[in-house]
Formats: structure tokens, sequence, C-alpha cells
């Protein structure tokens, strides 16, 4: 049987077609429009369900009609190769334009004409669309949470200079560069503790472990240079020799005490909230959930049996329960595992419970780059007389780092995401502000607005995260 | 034989540091629970639980035990997840099928629409289909319904619901069509390799899960009539709907956020999938004489599913874990009926947050270990 050229342009009568098919689209979309933007119906002359449905049909054969193949005409050709390849394209392509037709008046209407922004209380909003009063009245605790409004400048400041720190990377000197490494894994992350805990803060949020923290940051510090054959005893020896010094010798308490800020007052955390809270808890599970993993991942191909098994029962476990069990367990079961006189503050109880979570989750990602070296590398640098660490750090791990950079920044972004969950523990970031905010008498029936708000800003950060390390793998993808 | 003191000594170091750690927080919880006058043990579990739970799949109220509670939550939460895992599979291969449309339009909706619900945090999504969509829905006494049997309300979607006679009939008609289906497809793949025929094993397959259960409609006496829900005054104001199923908000919004937010990872999944099997694959397998649909089916597929499989049952874990979110609107699932509602009257911290913890452990370990065996039953056997 021949093929039916039904309706099929040739090239006597390929401008009919082409007009008649282009003026049957059109009015197929100038119908919608009219439709959609106006409320003209130009076709109610005809029974509901057919003047619903004729821009369809009028479309669909003005589509068939101009789908002509090789025109020689570079505008058509590339419309019909993106849209209109066959019929089934062409009802699809037909519905989305309607869709998108008709669902932007609504959106407009909602968004921005009839919504209202002026006054500065609920009956400010006389519109029927968004009420962007509340969020301008509500957006400092939104930003900051409960925190007192004359202190804020404390956060602004405090994120504005840990902003430009963390730029430091891209205005050193090539000589210096070598250095960046321990700057961003060690140094930044220690002035970051300290502006949270005498800026931010400004009083006691840390514990008894805090000497425990700084013992082993010095003596990470001091192990550099340390020649590696007697590494292994001075990190057992050196931190706790430090960890005595500063209890006993130097009454570290008091040191601490006098380091504070007399101007500066005490905000306890569970004042701390919205956006910024999301911040400070993401920047800190970051930094300590990437040591962690990278530790653990190595400790998964470690040949000593015990750390191996060891490394894979704690990953899988992390993995293996949800993220709000957890936060669970740090907020009713770990302080059960604790003598009753030792006291962690909640915010720090939670980042310790999410970078350890995260780490797990990184550790695999770390883990796969491992696993994708070639067994050469390894040998190679073990013919040179490299020892472990030495092996790892100058060889393995640039490599292995180099190829997960986008898993590790996916994990990042999930992190960031899983942010809001901290309240469970009773700890309000922005989402959390928004619940308390959408319950207040003088403000109720705007909880749309109040998410609306939060999913475009979380939107904005995570999008530009993964857009940002899309161009990290495309910049360090090596050609292997 | 060379006794190796350099991998000893971090070995031990390690066991002490642990036992150290593991004695400390032993030590305290004995100290602690001592205080408080709590004695550890899973004792309680027995105990009458005495509280309600909004919405349950087995019958539960405040006089049967903790344990009861317990299944209650677990049911509810395996209840989320299943409907999350269906309808995310499906709208995600959708997705994942449009993002490769060579029409511009589709692929660019796909890709908006992945782009936006992956990078908003589930639990605002959660909230806003919650708090704001489904709050938008009209009271049970003013609800269209939908093709005359559904309603959805403020209150919850109310659908019909079947009432059955000898329901076991049908369930063996459908299982004994299944079984033999499998028979066909042994059959037939026998008859491939001795004769090089085909049989067209899809026709034989859908008339035999037609046949068998129609018979036990006519013969084996099965049968059921549908329950439309029915409007019903509880007060002046008060109204909701009785007789058919009633589905809670709270399932509607969460089983909703879940499938959306999982659907742009799977569609990912199923993309990737698509794009890794290679052109060559598909023009050697025209080449020697296959239909686009043999090409499909007996090349593509085979080789596609090998990648997507893996990486998608990943995101059905996922979403398992993610339903606990259900806690924040207050769906009955695990974490809010057991380690919520449980944990607050009893006080035993310890023993009911490691049983939810066990439980959600013991079920990803059991998949991600069915996971591991099948990727090496599919594995490319190479020479």
């Amino acid at each position: 049987m021949n093929k039916i050229n039904f309706l099929t342009a040739n090239k006597n009568n390929l401008y009919v077609y082409l007009y008649t098919g282009i003026l049957l689209f059109f009015i197929s979309i100038i119908d919608v429009s009219l439709g959609s933007f106006f409320n003209i119906n130009l076709t109610s002359f005809l029974p509901g369900s057919i003047s619903f449905m004729l821009p369809l049909f009028l479309g669909f054969i003005g589509l068939h009609l101009i789908r002509i193949e090789y025109s020689g005409i570079k505008p058509l050709d590339t419309l019909n190769k993106n849209i209109n390849t066959n019929s089934f394209n062409a009802f699809l392509s037909l519905i989305i334009i309607f869709v998108i037709i008709k669902s932007l008046p609504p959106l407009l209407s909602w968004f921005v004409l009839d919504a209202n922004i002026a006054g500065d209380s609920k009956d400010a909003c006389t519109g029927s669309g968004a009420c962007w009063t509340y969020i301008k009245i509500w957006f400092n605790r939104f930003m900051y949470g409960m925190y007192p409004n004359d202190e804020q400048w404390r956060i602004n400041l405090s994120f504005i200079s840990l902003g430009f720190l963390g730029t430091v990377g891209f205005f050193v000197t090539e000589k210096l560069k070598k250095y960046l490494t321990l700057y961003y894994v060690v140094v930044y992350p220690i002035i970051a503790l300290f502006f949270i805990y005498f800026f931010i803060s400004g009083g006691p949020i840390f514990f008894d472990f805090s000497y425990g923290i700084i013992a082993l940051v010095v003596s990470i510090i001091i192990g550099f240079f340390i020649p590696s054959k007697f590494k292994m005893y001075y990190f057992i020896i050196i931190p706790i020799t430090i960890y005595i010094l500063l209890k006993y010798v130097f009454f570290y308490e008091e040191l601490i005490e006098l380091g504070k800020l007399e101007t500066v007052e005490w905000v306890e955390t569970g004042a701390w909230g919205g956006l910024s809270l999301t911040f400070i808890v993401s920047f800190f599970c970051l930094i300590f959930c990437f040591p962690i993993g990278l530790f653990l991942s190595l400790g998964r191909r470690s040949d000593l049996y015990i750390i191996k098994y060891i490394s894979i029962g704690f990953i899988e476990f992390w993995r293996g329960v949800p993220l709000i069990t957890v936060l669970f367990m740090s907020s009713v079961m770990f302080p059960m595992f604790l003598p009753e006189d030792m006291f962690i503050d909640k915010l720090v109880r939670v980042i310790i419970a999410i970078s350890l979570f995260e780490a797990a989750y990184v550790a695999e990602v770390i883990r796969g780059g491992l696993q994708a070296l070639p067994r050469g590398q390894y040998d190679a640098a073990k013919s040179l007389g490299m020892g472990y660490w030495k092996m790892h750090i100058f060889v393995i791990l640039p490599q292995a780092l180099k190829l997960v950079i986008p898993g590790i920044a996916n994990t990042f972004l999930a992190l960031v995401k899983d942010t809001p969950l901290i309240f469970v523990v009773g700890l309000l970031e922005i989402v959390g502000m928004l619940n308390l905010a959408k319950t207040n008498p003088k403000w109720l029936g705007f909880a749309m607005e109040g998410y609306v708000f939060a999913s475009i800003v979380f939107f904005i950060i995570c999008y530009a995260m993964s857009k940002y390390s899309y161009n990290l793998e495309q910049k360090y993808k090596t050609e292997r | 034989m060379n006794f190796n003191y350099k991998k000893l000594l971090p070995q031990t170091l390690t066991i002490l540091v642990v036992i150290l750690v593991f004695g400390f927080f032993t030590y305290n919880a004995q100290v602690n629970m001592e205080n408080r006058g709590i004695t550890f043990g899973y004792g309680f579990l027995s105990q009458e639980s005495s509280f309600d739970v909004q919405f349950s799949l087995i019958e539960y109220d405040g006089s049967h035990s903790y344990f009861r509670a317990y299944l209650v939550g677990l049911l509810n939460t395996i209840l989320v997840s299943v409907i999350g895992i269906i309808i995310a599979t499906i709208i995600g291969v959708i997705v994942g099928i449009a993002r490769l449309s060579k029409n511009y339009l589709i692929e660019r909706t796909a890709a908006v629409y992945v782009e936006f619900f992956r990078n908003i945090p589930l639990l605002l999504q959660i909230f806003f289909w919650y708090f704001a969509a489904l709050r938008a829905l009209p009271l049970p006494q003013k609800a269209e319904p939908m093709f005359g049997v559904f309603f959805l309300t403020i209150k919850g979607f109310f659908v019909p619901a079947f009432i059955w006679n000898n329901l076991d009939v049908f369930i063996y008609s459908i299982l004994a069509a299944i079984i033999s289906i499998i028979f066909v497809k042994i059959y037939a793949n026998k008859k491939q390799e001795a004769e090089g025929k085909q049989t067209p094993v899809l026709y034989i397959s859908i008339g035999l899960l037609l046949i068998l259960p129609l018979l036990s409609f006519f013969i084996g006496g099965a049968s059921f009539y549908v329950e439309v829900p029915a409007l019903k005054q509880l007060a002046k104001t008060s109204f909701t709907y009785e007789g058919g199923v009633k589905l809670p908000p709270e399932l509607i919004a969460l089983a909703l956020a879940l499938s959306l937010y999982t659907a742009t990872f799977i569609a990912e999944c199923v993309r990737a999938g698509v794009q890794g099997v290679g052109k060559g694959q598909k023009e050697a397998a025209a080449s020697i004489g296959l239909t686009p649909n043999q090409v499909l089916k007996l090349v593509v597929m085979p080789q596609a599913l090998r990648i997507i499989i893996p990486p998608t049952t990943n995101q059905y874990l996922n979403l398992t874990k993610n339903s606990s979110l259900a806690a924040a609107i207050a769906y009955p699932d695990l974490v809010l009926v057991f380690a919520g509602t449980a944990l607050m009257q009893t006080g035993r911290a310890i023993e009911i947050v490691s049983i939810t913890m066990l439980t959600y452990l013991s079920l990803s370990i059991s998949i991600s270990i069915l996971m591991n065996w099948y990727n090496k039953k599919i594995a490319i056997k190479e020479k």
C-alpha cells in the first residue's frame, strides 16, 4: 500500500500550506491568549466544550501543515526540528504552550498585580494576591530568628568578615598557594569558631570538650613539623600534654573569661534562628564532616582489619538511619550518655549529629574516587619510597578528590537541604520561623506567602551551589 | 613469622579508644538511669499504651500494647513509602524520558521541574502541601465530586471502597494467573532456544490475567460492590463523609511531597541509564535486522536497566527514610507514634530510639544486601 500523503506540502503548493499553517497556529495562540489575559472568548458562539477544544484542534492542523522537511527556510526548519517532529510531539508542544499561557495571568496577578507590600499590618492586605507585607514585617525574624534587634550587626559583621576571609584563596600569590589547604582546613575553621564564640554568642556555648578540640588542633599543627618517623607517638603524647597544660597549668577557663569582650552581650543559642542559623549550621557541619568523612573512607580501605571494620560499621550505621532519628537521638538519648554535670549546648549537639551523619555519606563518595584510581598510582608512590601518609597526601588524595568534586558538592547540597530538620530539637531556622510566624494570631492565613518566600530563598542557594559544582566539575575534568 | 608492630599499634589504640568511649557512655547511662529510677529493659513493650492514633491500618486503641503501637507506626511508614514509591516511579520514568526528548519544549519543561523540585528542601515541600495547598481545599459539604465518586476535601480524600465477597477466590485466581504466566514464559524461552520461534508471551499473559479472575467471578462466586462515600452531618456546621475509604490530608501531603521530590532523582537515574547505552549498540542491533521494538526490548532496556536499577533502589531507600519527616505534620508514622508519643509517655529514651533506629537500619541493610546480590547477578561477565 502506498504511503498516504494526506495534506502534505510539495514543491508546487509550498507557500499555500505554509501561510495556512502559520495562520491557523497563530489564530489558536491568539485565541488562547485573549481568553487567558483579557477573558474574551472569541468562539463563545460555539458550544462550551467545542469552544474549549478548538484552539488545540486549529493549532494541531496548523502545525501539521507547516511540518515540511527541508523547506529551506531556516526559522521554519528550526521550529520543526525542535517542537514539531511528529504529530505526537506537536500535540504535546501545543499543550505545553497553552498551559504556560493559561497559567501566566493567575501567577502574575498573585505574585505582582494583585499583591500588597505597603503598610505594616494585616489590614493592609486587601487584594486577592499575595500579602508581601507579611514577609516585609517578618523579614528580620526570618533572617535572624529571635536574635535581639540591636545586636544583629554582630551576625552581619561576622558573616561579612568570614566571607572575605573565605575568598583569600583567590588573592594569594603563587608562592603562598601551598599553604592554602592548611589555611582552609585548620586556620579558617578556628577563626570562624572564634567569631561565633566571642561575637555571635558572646557567652558559654562550648563546654569541657573545647580544651580537647584546641589540644587536637594545636597538635595537628605541630605534627606538620615533626619527622614522620616519630609522628605516631607524638600524636598520642602531644594532645594529652596540651590538654593537661591547658586545664591545670594555664587555667583555660579563666583565659577564656579574660578574652571575652566586655561590651558584647551574651545571646544564648535558643534565640538564634532564621536564615543565619541555617548558614551557621551548614557551615560548621560542612567543615567538620569533610575531614571525618575523609578519615572514614581511608579507614574503610585500610588493610588494618580492626580499623576497616569499625569504619564500615560506622558508615553503614549512619547511612542506614534517617536524619530525624539521629536528631532525636542527639536530643533525648545522648544526654543520658553524659555525666550529669556535663552540659552540651543544643546547637553543638545538633552540629555534631549532622556532621557525623553527613560524614558517612562523604566517606562513601570519597571511597568511590579512591576506588577509581588505578593501582599503578599506589605502586608508583610506594616504589618512590613514600609511606602511607605521604603517599595519600601527595599522590592519591589530590587525584581522588578531584574525581569526586561533584559527588561531594551533592552531599553538601543535601546537607543544606537537611538543615530545616533541626526543628526536631527546637531550633528554629528559616522554615521553623515560618511555622512560628504562621501561628501568630495577628498574622493568620499567610502560610502560602511564607513557604513561597522560603522556597525561593532555598532555591537560589541550592541552585547556585549545584551550578557552581557543575562548573568545578567541568574545570577539573582531566583527560584520562 | 615477622610480627608487625607497626600494624598492631594503631589497631590496639583504636580498640582502646572505642572501648573507653563506650565504657564512658554505658557507665553514665547506668548512673543516670539509677538516678531517675528507671531500669533498662524492653518489658514495657507489652504494657498498655493508653494513647490513640488517628490513622491506623490495623485495629488499635489505647488498650493495646506499646508493641502494637510500634506495629501501627511501622505499617503507616510502609504504607506512605509504598504509595510514594509507586507515584515517584511513574513520574520519574515519564520525566526522565521527557528529559531525553528531542522536543525542546518538553525537554525544558522536564528540566525546570527537576531543577525546581530538587533544590527545595523536602521538609519545606511537605509543609507547603500540608499547610498551604491542601488547606485551600473546600469543606466537605462544598466539595465537588470528581468523576462522581471521589471527594477531595480539607478533611481528606474520600474514595469509594470495594466490599468483597469471597475475596480469597479472586486472589487465588490472580496468583494462579501469575504462576501460569511464569510457566508460559519459561516454555517460550525454551521453544525459542530450541526452534528459534517466538511465542506471543505478552498477549497470552494479558489473556490469562483477564480470563482467570473473570472465571473467579462466574464460577468461584467472587463478587464485589462499590461503596460510594456519602455526605453525613455530624453537628450543625460539621460535615464528613461516611462509607468508602478516607485518606487523611497528612498522608496525601506526605505522599505527594515525597513522590514529587524523589521523582526528580529517579528521572535523573533514568536519563543517565538510557544515555548510558551506547549508540553503537542500537545501530548494531538494527543492522542485524531487529525491529525497533525488538531493539528496545532485547538490547536497550536490559542494558539501561542495569544502570538504572541500583541508584533507583537507593532512591527508594531514601524515600523510605525521608518518610520519617511525617513527624513534622503529625502523620502517625513510626517516628511520630513510637519515638514521639510512646517515648514521651514512658521516658525510655535509650530503648525506644534504639528500636526505631534498628528498624530503619535493618530495612536499609536488607535492601542493600538484596541490591548487592542483584548487582552481582546482572553484572556483565567479562572474560
